[in-house]
């Protein structure tokens, strides 16, 4: 149980490195900010939201999980990085087990995404968007669940792609098709069949509908249904990549 | 007793022969070092010895155990300065000593005495808190010295740890090494393409083309070769061809100096 302290040092490594650089966590917010106010305002009029929900509020819960997955992803997928630059070798030489590397990184990468959503989830006063405490205690709740699952996600990948060149292609022909079909930015109802077909496939699908269902009360899913895609999903991923460490020279 | 215990090491990468049926042992407290050209296989070996590649075959024991069998307990012995930078440097300089004693599961009080001791010994305690991004490269290099002997290590693996750097941080560099070694009884096996700081080491092995060509104490490898430097000796036995790998500049730029 001594790898514990292991998994600790490795998740307080990505929220120094968050933390120290605050222009970062600045910028990362300017993408989110354009698609909720420019793509909220302008596409408000046309909008027949269910339950009188504004398209501005309709979208909230999809930024936040574009946030979060963004943000998830890329830390998890910063091992690449830590390869590039050697220091994944100083732990790689460290008497411990590898597993635990996986689970600190998953958890350093799901911390560091949930603290951006939340700097999100706090302009949600601007969008007017109100809660109550057990809305926003679970809203948080799913955050951490969708942000660790992503994270792992992010890991997964790192493990098989070893060099920078590989990381744009997962960025247009991975996570770019997870968000957009998330319906992150549009109704799941009333879609082509193709569409709709590509929507339930995609794993954020769940965790968008998770998000809004428990934030808006709309959904297209049983609610338990989308808790349990997106846990399993978070115990598949991070599966994966503890596999995928074990096996690294 | 020995510290380091390899017989027939080989590793092969897609059927090239980079380490070929080596054996050898390093005695406890001993500095040895372990010369070559560019290519001939000695980070392949500390890499071997540091239990991040597997051997293709062959065995080898570092400090209690058997690097395959046992790897966790060998990396808690060993320390190690890479030959390539491997800091974080987002980090500050205290951040990246208590991650490493975290890895090596230090206790908390231990590391936190420890991190000013050994920023005290590469003479970095006042640049402490600072992000390593701001440090020069010898600076740089001595705070992966400072990580390396964080752990109390029974033996340090140095790969080519004073290249690139000035004279003035080589000097220091081997003067903390030189006295850890002898206040710790530390054991140190190094690679280096400087002679001189080859002169320091107790025995020397010379490997080229993956086989150790030579083995000796710096004295009767002179002596043996009919040589009057290490340098010369090294030449003689390695032949004057400039290998064809990446990284060689700073080797021909090295020979050419005036």
């Amino acid at each position: 149980m001594e790898d514990l302290g292991a998994v600790f040092i490795l998740w307080l490594r990505d929220l120094k490195r968050y933390w120290y650089d605050k222009p970062r966590i600045v910028a990362s917010l300017g993408q989110p900010l354009l698609f909720l106010f420019v793509l909220g305002s302008a596409l408000s009029p046309s909008f027949q939201g269910p339950k009188g929900v504004s398209f501005t509020e309709f979208i909230f819960p999809g930024i936040l999980c574009m946030t979060i997955l963004f943000t998830s992803v890329f830390s998890g997928m910063s091992i690449v990085w830590d390869r590039e630059f050697g220091f994944l070798k100083e732990v790689m030489v460290a008497p411990v087990s590898r597993w635990a590397i996986s689970i600190g990184k998953a958890f350093g990468g799901a911390s560091v995404a949930f603290l951006q959503g939340m700097i999100m989830l706090s302009l949600s006063v601007l969008v007017g968007v109100r809660f109550s405490l057990p809305v926003l205690l679970t809203s948080l709740f799913v955050m951490y669940l969708i942000a660790f699952a992503m994270s792992a996600l992010g890991i997964m990948i790192a493990a098989r792609i070893k060099e920078m060149e590989g990381f744009q292609v997962i960025v247009n022909f991975l996570i770019m098709p997870i968000f957009f079909l998330s319906g992150a930015l549009f109704p799941l109802d009333h879609l082509p069949a193709w569409l709709t077909f590509m929507t339930r496939i995609d794993p954020l699908t769940y965790g968008v509908d998770l998000l809004r269902g428990t934030m808006l009360n709309v959904h297209s899913f049983p609610l338990t249904l989308d808790f349990l895609v997106i846990s399993f999903f978070a115990v598949v991923m991070l599966a994966i990549a503890v596999i995928e460490f074990n096996l690294l020279d | 007793m020995e510290a380091i215990k390899v017989e027939s090491l080989t590793r092969k990468f897609n059927g090239l022969v980079a380490v070929d049926a080596i054996s050898f042992s390093v005695e406890q407290g001993e500095v040895f070092g372990f010369l070559g050209p560019n290519g001939a296989g000695k980070t392949t070996t500390i890499n071997m010895l540091c239990t991040l590649l597997k051997p293709t075959s062959g065995v080898a024991r570092v400090g209690c155990c058997d690097i395959t069998k046992e790897p966790n307990k060998v990396r808690r012995e060993i320390g190690i300065i890479f030959q390539d930078p491997s800091l974080d440097d987002r980090l500050t300089a205290d951040d990246n000593l208590r991650f490493h004693g975290y890895l090596y599961h230090m206790n908390k009080d231990v590391i936190e005495r420890r991190i000013p001791e050994v920023l005290e010994l590469v003479e970095l305690s006042e640049r402490r808190k600072e992000i390593v991004k701001r440090f020069s490269g010898g600076m740089k290099r001595r705070l992966e010295i400072a990580r390396g002997l964080m752990h109390c290590p029974k033996i340090l693996f140095l790969d080519e740890p004073t290249i690139g750097l000035d004279p003035q941080t080589r000097a220091h560099i081997w003067d903390y090494v030189l006295k850890m070694r002898k206040e710790s009884g530390l054991t140190i096996f190094m690679t280096t393409h400087y002679m001189q700081e080859a002169e320091v080491c107790d025995r020397i092995a010379i490997i080229d083309h993956g086989k150790i060509v030579a083995l000796d104490t710096p004295a009767k490898l002179k002596e043996t070769n009919g040589e009057s430097t290490l340098e010369a000796v090294f030449l003689k036995l390695t032949g004057r061809q400039i290998r064809q790998q990446a990284g060689e500049s700073a080797w021909t730029q090295w020979m050419r100096r005036p």
